[in-house]
């Protein structure tokens, strides 16, 4: 549950914050006229929709997954609860999933500075690397059920499952919005506006992802004992 | 305009309805009579709160009602009034708040002589446990249970050999003695319901809950089922008998420990297949 | 997009985005079934919503029938009338409430009121309500498959609901589940795009304060639901798991009828905790858009500006932000640690200042105004009464110690049907009433909507408030029948077959609104632009209905807040928000 704080702390200082800077504390009766945003620095232009969208979505993930963790630590109190082995792969695994948000942000840089076949490239080593990650990960799901650690033997198991399941499916997810913006790139044969956005958020979603995956590995290898004690002390 | 007459009737409706009712909380027979006093508080809080606003609006719609020239005034708001209302409402809360959290803070502190039993749900009746000579009950684990361990007591722990089991879903209580209902589900959540004492808690299995009460008055009540637990959820009933000590001790007597339980069933068990 | 009327001596630049592309139907399909227009979408939730709803009305029935005559309607068992208690729950509360306020208005009302010509992702928001079609379908599919639907009650508690003693163990429970899974996935993509409409394609001058209330209750809505919904979506998926691969989230090991189950050490009470995370928020999910509606329904009416509209602004950013910490409330007596009583009740009764605020500030607006007693002002009415006399029960549950007798009584039922119920079903019927004319042209018919709004309000209060009264004298909810009980006297049964015939009768009533509903598509009195005179941006489309696009040529602009009703000095009572200021006139 401290997890959930922590997520709600964060998301409603956001939300505060940005309510707090578009008037709430003005009484409208007394303005007539077209008045705006008025503290949107002149000649600056509101960010696109799907940027928003995209915030607001990670904001939904956010939860989804923070749900999870708090899920994790709870179910984690019972005396049955028995971590698996990690698979040595997922060592590897996480160094291509980070190679894969440097492709990406290194194809976001060279779309602001106008590079199209270096976009085109990063593109293409980002959308490579996400693919063996997600092999990485069967593998590792595999390594595990042949060592007969299966979901319905130890909760604990079933978390792995679960966990490394709903990471990967958002994976999924990206990589079908990253074939969509490769496709784009390959149509229009040189970076425009639209083109530079799509990448930009292909790479906001794949440092997310990374970010998420980093703290659900630490969880699982066991790093995450110490927050879970913590949360522990601060509940009882 | 008839609008204004019917939320006046609805008002006086809903007085004369609680005034009139037949329907009341049943006599209790529990120390938690704060509990009934923290219930009445609110009533009347709340109460005059509804009445108040209705009857305010029920003014409104009669007086403001729309006529050929009339024209709202224009009042975008009044911080004041506002700030005002917030305060009243605040400590209205606050007084509702206040006495009901004292009351949970004794709901949730159990007296150190209370007197502790176990009752047992599964679908769909009722089972006790109490201690015997030792005054501690043994250790239990869904494991345990058999055809002739049904409550899943341990059989290696000594403290739970001389413990009383009551399957015959019939509770008897001493009158004035604190009690600590600890709560046991082997399958799925029951939730050890008498209105006359007012506690209630949820039996989740996996884990043992428990709440305490002191039964304050002789007589015989219901045991229900207040968590849904199935389709046989209504039928889950047991019986509470408060009495006093002397007849307590009685019963306590005649009642088998686990210890003979088995040794009957083993008995019988051994009777059947010689036959 | 420049508008060359607009005056420019404006600093800041236009907030406006860029005109949504927008994908114009080419064929009778895309135009009316795979539609991209909100407006269209809109209608298709709601007629969605609204059918399942009377499917859920009529398993009300069911379920009173069984209350007041127990045994004598032969085909009500056991299973049956818990399969219908769960199935009634569940449809009310997600696939009609929630559908037809975040699917039904918000699609309609959100972009007409922010002056926006679609939402900001159509293709997904269409997308969104074939998700929720097909998950409302997988709902409802369950009462064709062996076993029929789950009768797990609609909390779904496990273990009780993915076990043998439960009817619908087989495949109802796995439908329902999958049903809920998809229909979040819906909601999440429809939630997006009205959340990203109100903060990306609002018109020009319409700043957040410019935005009436039903956006704002709407927009907090869908926020909230955002949040929540990943808490049901989590609890759902764990217990497909728990029930099809037998893994042990929720599930302790446990002695099911003599059999021992292979599931160890799971903790029910995380479910709880995952459910309820959702299961309050959702009250606040439903109850948030019918404040707004109900403010900006109040204000039309009685031709006056919605009073302290900024406290309003406030009340649902309060609430909405304490609804997400107070769901312990309903796990008071379900184990868990006790200390958390104390937190939650606090938190539970913190949530009832900002409600009662807005409460005054509804019959403050009546003060002084000028009140027109039409069918959508009495709904809006009637729901004040309701939703006053359900939100002071909540007082009693909501105070961790007096929820102790109280709690899984017919109190419970009654409170909850009350606020969430009945309060939110009034509003949504004074919605529909007041913005029919702009849906269609016409007007519903006025006489029959009185007779609509008395017999609904005065029966349904006679319903459930007599309801509590059973609760306090104990009797327990998701009883199948009573049975002989000590404590429960034969005036209690009187009482229950009274409702029953009211219940009945009310829900036949009904069938006056549907009459009405589809009688005045044809016959109904052309309603022109704006037959209720009111001043927010919707009543102002150029069309009436409003073609596609919303605004023809030019978005309009904004130059006053949407409660400019009975200005000093004004030629009429109402200036609508897109009316330029004249010279010269008085600023109010």
């Amino acid at each position: 549950m401290s997890v959930m704080g922590l997520f709600f702390i964060f998301i409603f200082s956001v939300a505060m914050l940005w309510l707090a800077r578009q008037g709430v504390f003005e009484s409208p009766w007394l303005e007539e006229g077209e008045v705006t945003h008025r503290r949107r620095a002149a000649g600056t232009e509101p960010p696109p929709a799907a940027k928003v969208g995209l915030a607001i979505f990670l904001a939904v993930a956010g939860c989804l997954f923070s749900l999870l963790t708090a899920a994790f630590f709870m179910r984690g109190d019972a005396p049955d609860w028995q971590l698996p082995p990690i698979p040595g792969i997922l060592w590897f695994n996480t160094f291509v999933l980070a190679a894969s948000s440097v492709a990406l942000q290194l194809a976001l840089i060279a779309a602001r500075r106008g590079e199209f076949e270096r976009v085109k490239t990063a593109l293409l080593i980002g959308a490579a690397t996400a693919g063996l990650f997600l092999i990485g990960q069967i593998w590792a799901w595999r390594e595990l059920l042949e060592l007969r650690f299966f979901a319905s033997s130890n909760a604990a198991n079933a978390f792995f499952y679960l966990l490394t399941g709903t990471h990967a499916l958002h994976l999924v997810g990206g990589l079908v919005a990253l074939a969509r913006t490769t496709d784009k790139v390959r149509g229009a044969g040189r970076v425009t506006r639209a083109l530079t956005t799509s990448v930009e958020l292909c790479a906001i979603y794949w440092h997310f992802l990374l970010f998420v995956w980093l703290l659900m590995f630490a969880m699982l290898i066991g790093w995450a004992d110490g927050f879970g004690v913590v949360c522990r002390r601060l509940l009882s | 305009m008839s609008i204004a007459i019917v939320m006046v009737l609805v008002v006086a409706g809903s007085i004369l309805f609680h005034v009139l009712s037949p329907w009341r909380a049943t006599p209790i027979a529990s120390n938690w009579g704060f509990i009934d006093d923290t219930m009445g508080l609110t009533f009347l809080v709340t109460g005059a709160g509804f009445v108040a606003v209705i009857l305010f609006m029920a003014y409104c719609l009669y007086r403001f009602r729309h006529e050929p020239g009339r024209r709202a005034a224009y009042e975008p708001e009044n911080q004041k009034l506002e700030a005002w209302l917030g305060i009243v409402t605040t400590i209205a809360v606050v007084i509702l708040l206040a006495p009901g959290l004292l009351v949970w803070g004794q709901f949730i502190t159990v007296p150190k002589d209370a007197m502790e039993i176990e009752a047992v749900g599964v679908q769909w009746n009722w089972s006790f446990r109490l201690a015997g000579v030792d005054h501690q009950l043994g250790s239990s684990d869904v494991r345990y249970i058999d055809t002739t361990n049904s409550l899943g007591l341990s059989p290696a722990d000594p403290k739970g050999q001389d413990d009383l089991l009551v399957t015959s879903g019939e509770l008897h209580l001493p009158l004035g003695k604190p009690v600590k209902v600890l709560l046991r589900s082997i399958d799925v959540l029951h939730d050890f319901y008498v209105p006359e004492i007012r506690a209630k808690m949820d039996l989740v299995p996996g884990i043992v809950t428990n709440f305490w009460f002191t039964p304050t008055k002789i007589g015989e009540y219901e045991i229900l089922c207040a968590a849904y637990c199935g389709t046989g959820h209504p039928q889950m009933r047991g019986k509470m008998i408060i009495e006093s000590e002397a007849d307590f001790e009685k019963w306590q007597t005649a009642q088998q420990t686990f210890e003979q339980s088995r040794k009957s069933d083993a008995s019988r068990d051994t009777r059947a297949s010689a036959q | 997009m420049t508008d060359a009327s607009v005056p420019q001596n404006v600093a800041p630049p236009p907030a406006e985005v860029e005109d949504v592309e927008l994908y114009h139907a080419h064929s009778w399909l895309t135009k009316y079934v795979f539609c991209q227009d909100a407006k269209v979408i809109a209608i298709q939730y709601a007629g969605t919503a609204i059918t399942v709803g009377v499917l859920a009305l009529v398993l009300s029935w069911v379920i009173r029938l069984q209350l007041a005559f127990p045994g004598a309607i032969p085909f009500i068992d056991a299973s049956v009338y818990y399969q219908s208690v769960t199935m009634h729950g569940m449809i009310m509360v997600v696939y009609m409430l929630t559908a037809i306020f975040l699917g039904g208005f918000g699609n309609y009302l959100i972009p007409l009121m922010v002056g926006a010509r679609d939402m900001v992702f159509p293709y997904v928001n269409m997308l969104s309500y074939w998700v929720y079609l097909i998950a409302t379908l997988v709902l409802v599919s369950s009462y064709f498959v062996p076993g029929g639907p789950t009768g797990a009650g609609w909390t779904l508690y496990p273990p009780q609901s993915i076990l043998t003693g439960t009817p619908g163990y087989d495949y109802g429970i796995i439908l329902m589940l999958v049903s809920l899974i998809l229909f979040i996935v819906g909601f999440t993509m429809g939630g997006l795009n009205y959340v990203v409409t109100v903060l990306q394609a609002r018109t020009r001058g319409m700043t957040l304060m410019r935005m009436p209330l039903t956006v704002w209750g709407i927009f907090a809505a869908a926020v909230m639901a955002l949040l929540a919904f990943p808490g049901l979506f989590v609890a759902c998926v764990m217990l497909l798991l728990d029930r099809t691969l037998g893994t042990s989230f929720f599930m302790p090991s446990l002695v099911e009828l003599g059999e021992r189950k292979d599931y160890v050490g799971g903790s029910p009470i995380l479910f709880q905790h995952l459910f309820w995370f959702f299961g309050h928020p959702e009250v606040y999910i439903v109850a948030l858009p019918a404040f707004g509606i109900v403010s900006d329904l109040i204000s039309v009416h009685a031709r006056k500006n919605i009073f302290g509209y900024r406290m309003m602004v406030w009340a649902i950013i309060a609430i909405g932000v304490l609804s997400m910490v107070v769901w312990g409330h309903h796990m008071y007596v379900s184990g868990m640690d006790p200390w958390f009583g104390f937190f939650f009740a606090v938190t539970t009764l913190a949530i009832a200042v900002p409600t009662a605020l807005k409460v005054y500030n509804w019959v403050l607006t009546l003060w002084h105004a000028d009140i027109h007693f039409t069918t959508p002002m009495l709904f809006a009415l009637g729901f004040l009464v309701t939703f006053v006399n359900g939100g002071i029960t909540g007082l009693y549950l909501g105070n961790v110690i007096v929820d102790v007798p109280l709690s899984a009584t017919l109190f419970v039922v009654a409170h909850f049907h009350m606020v969430m119920g009945i309060a939110p079903v009034l509003v949504i019927f004074g919605a529909i009433y007041h913005w029919y004319p702009k849906i269609t042209g016409r007007m519903m018919d006025e006489r029959l909507g009185k007779i609509h709004f008395w017999i609904t309000f005065l029966g349904a209060y006679a319903i459930f408030f007599p309801m509590h009264y059973l609760g306090v004298l104990g009797m327990p909810r998701r009883f199948y029948e009573m049975g002989e009980t000590a404590f429960v006297p034969a005036s209690a049964a009187t009482l229950n077959i009274v409702i029953t015939v009211i219940a009945l009768a009310v829900g036949f009533a009904q069938s006056i609104f549907f009459y009405n509903l589809f009688r005045s598509l044809k016959y109904g009195a052309p309603a022109g632009g704006n037959p209720w005179r009111a001043a927010s941006l919707e009543w102002q489309t150029p069309e009436t209905p409003p073609g596609h696009g919303n605004w023809g040529a030019h978005l309009p602009v904004v130059y006053r807040w949407p409660y400019a009703y009975s200005v000093p000095g004004a030629p009429e009572d109402y200036l609508p928000q897109n009316a330029p200021p004249m010279s010269g006139e008085h600023s109010p």
